[in-house]
């Protein structure tokens, strides 16, 4: 689960993540009050989508006067802002952040992720802020100083007092940027993150640091114990399909071709999705039914689907293990009356040949195919109508 | 032979009186797994399915000598069953359980270490379909009709694509030694390279499938050990050619957020380090019967 800059922000500084003052305007009214009430003579206003790259996408924008604060809070509120991590479609701007802009000396990068090589937390940082970590990685990884969190005992100071010397700070900065560092870690940990990136961490010229921008990830298994975080979600950031699909336990991704996908299993459901590419055809979608295709879920999965209304052909693909066949026949029955685009049915594993006799004997225009290559190529070939 | 199970392996349920785990037992019983008892905290004493139910997984190792489990155990007390399990110095868990969060299993997989590695507890998933040795014993939640008793083991990280070539195997008269469901989490109890090490060691299989999908690095590391020390064909195959990145596919594990972490990568390093990569899920049955044509 993602949430925006200024929840990340909020989450942070509770943990001691030193922060610029800043609050969220929903209107360009509100952004000029909210910079009235911050006082100063420099502000950024931020656009707060579930995306980054907003600066190059005019998401971003400093301004020196009320006029501009309002303009640009004007420019960004209720518009949809593409950037080269959303796209086509974009997010939906809802809200800005204000923010007192100050100057900095330095700008520099702040990341945590739990590392799957590992199987532990690593803490990494480098002197270039401001840029994608990735490009820093690639132009210089000699500049990216990292350590690894030993789970038995946590993130211990020296280990960010050596990040934070590898940084090339001074003292006075060492010592604010080790309780940033131990700062992150301890939301990271007590929040079940997945990931938390401050890019950029800037340094002050009186060698304070600020979390510039903050971004934070969430670990979906662990929401059911950090409700304070699970009350962050925005789905109006989310593809609305996507949300409706999650509440009725159903896992699925839209995607952008005309061929709808009904599978068991994440595996197989990729494996299908690919093997329609071989025969020439592009996937809908991604969704997976999980173990229990009851007739309401296979309903409710057309339903999403068909939501969809790019959508020419259905492939639904079934290897029922602890599931029957005959079963997954009768929801697909039911839910394919009154279809009205061609339906391509694999079923395999128990009951194979009684779940068949149900959708040849239901007298609909329903398509079989007997293994994974005969359904993608009927499938392809009945999207291409 | 097999790998990890077999029809003499005393076996318990943790969370055996839920219905996931009743059901599934009763399922694993009628395979032939001998199951011994099981452990839901509080109902110790009782009898279910005819077998002993304790509160602790200690007590019933104590009673029943059993060496391995399966647990169906909720996401919140998940991490806490496995750790129990390990403490009880169960040589085998297998956790079932879809849902639990990533940084318990770090816990979990740091707790593991606490034992030296040749008493290590070996965790199998979680969110797998569990373990099977074709026609002994069944630590999971596969369909057991779908696999006839042969040479070739599986490991795979999708239940679903690992009953798939199981089933292409059968229908060409390949039979499975072992199959294994490492699962689909991102941080998980054992990777490829722990089962492929079992698998070449294991004198009746003579062949090995592993079947990855986006995310991660254990396809890639696998592919190195396998060419470094097997003697065995493998062939491999990758889910996930047309996924988006930065998109979870279902699996929590499941998504392009690195470098290598795309299947059309991982399928060119599997191909670089000698394995015969499937070039289809259609025809992952058919590449094992070649890869065994080139066993002696």
């Amino acid at each position: 689960m993602d949430i925006h800059e200024y929840q990340a922000k909020e989450l942070l500084s509770g943990f001691g993540v030193p922060i610029a003052r800043g609050s969220v305007a929903y209107s360009p009214d509100q952004a000029v009050f909210v910079a009235t009430e911050l006082g100063g003579w420099h502000w950024a206003v931020k656009a707060q989508i579930h995306s980054g790259g907003r600066g190059k996408a005019g998401g971003v924008k400093l301004c020196r006067t009320y006029h501009e604060v309002s303009d640009a809070a004007k420019e960004m509120l209720g518009k949809r802002l593409v950037t080269n991590q959303t796209g086509p479609e974009g997010k939906v701007c809802q809200r800005v952040y204000v923010e007192v802009a100050e100057p900095f000396e330095r700008e520099l990068y702040l990341g945590l992720v739990l590392d799957r090589k590992l199987q532990r937390i690593r803490v990494f940082a480098s002197s270039e802020g401001g840029m994608e970590i990735e490009e820093i990685a690639r132009r210089n990884p000699g500049a990216i100083h990292q350590i690894q969190v030993e789970p038995a005992v946590g993130l211990q100071p020296f280990q960010a007092r050596e990040i934070a010397f590898g940084l090339g700070l001074n003292i006075k900065q060492v010592s604010r940027a080790v309780a940033t560092i131990l700062g992150c870690y301890r939301a990271f940990r007590d929040l079940d993150a997945t990931m938390v990136e401050i890019n950029p961490l800037v340094v002050t010229k009186d060698n304070r640091l600020l979390a510039l921008d903050a971004k934070m990830s969430f670990d979906d298994n662990a929401l059911f114990r950090r409700p304070a975080v699970a009350e962050m979600r925005d789905a109006a950031q989310e593809d609305p399909r996507e949300a409706q699909a999650s509440q009725h336990g159903l896992n699925y991704v839209g995607l952008s071709g005309d061929i709808g996908c009904i599978i068991n299993g994440a595996g197989l459901a990729m494996a299908t999705m690919d093997m329609i590419k071989y025969a020439g055809g592009e996937p809908a979608n991604f969704l997976d039914v999980g173990g229990g295709a009851s007739p309401e879920r296979v309903a409710e999965a057309f339903r999403l689907v068909l939501s969809d209304r790019n959508v020419k052909a259905i492939l639904v693909n079934i290897f029922a293990g602890i599931n029957r066949c005959d079963w997954v026949a009768q929801g697909v029955v039911q839910a394919a009356t009154g279809l009205k685009v061609p339906l391509i049915v694999r079923l395999a594993g128990t009951h194979a040949e009684q779940g068949d006799r149900i959708i040849r004997d239901s007298g609909l225009p329903i398509i079989g195919a007997t293994d994974l290559a005969d359904a993608a190529k009927k499938a392809v070939a009945a999207a291409r109508g | 032979m097999s790998i990890l199970i077999d029809e003499k392996t005393r076996v318990i349920v943790q969370g055996f009186t839920g219905d996931k785990a009743t059901f599934h037992a009763k399922e694993m019983i009628a395979y032939g797994t001998r199951v011994v008892g099981g452990v839901t905290p509080g109902k110790g004493g009782q009898m279910h399915l005819d077998r002993p139910v304790f509160d602790t997984v200690k007590d019933a190792v104590k009673v029943t000598g059993a060496e391995a489990s399966i647990a169906f155990v909720p996401p919140p007390y998940a991490g806490d069953a496995l750790m129990e399990a390990a403490d009880a110095s169960l040589r085998l868990v297998c956790i079932i359980t879809d849902g639990i969060p990533a940084q318990d299993m770090m816990r979990v997989k740091r707790y593991l270490m606490r034992y030296p590695r040749e008493n290590r507890t070996m965790v199998v998933g979680p969110n797998c379909a569990g373990i099977i040795s074709a026609g002994r014993a069944m630590l999971g939640i596969m369909p057991g009709h779908i696999y006839t008793r042969g040479n070739v083991g599986i490991v795979s990280r999708s239940g679903t694509l690992g009953y798939e070539a199981a089933a292409q195997m059968k229908a060409l008269g390949i039979g499975v030694s072992t199959s294994v469901g490492i699962g689909g989490d991102p941080i998980n109890g054992s990777s490829f390279l722990d089962h492929l090490a079992l698998f070449e060691k294991d004198a009746d299989t003579k062949a090995v499938i592993m079947i990855g999908e986006i995310g991660g690095p254990q396809e890639a590391e696998a592919s190195a050990w396998i060419k470094a020390n097997m003697s065995k064909p493998v062939v491999g195959y990758v889910a996930g050619l047309t996924a988006p990145k930065g998109r979870r596919m279902g699996h929590a594990g499941a998504i392009i957020s690195a470098e290598g972490d795309t299947a059309a990568e991982k399928a060119d390093i599997m191909r670089s380090f000698g394995l015969h990569v499937a070039p289809s899920a259609a025809e992952l049955g058919s590449t094992v019967a070649k890869a065994l044509t080139k066993v002696l």
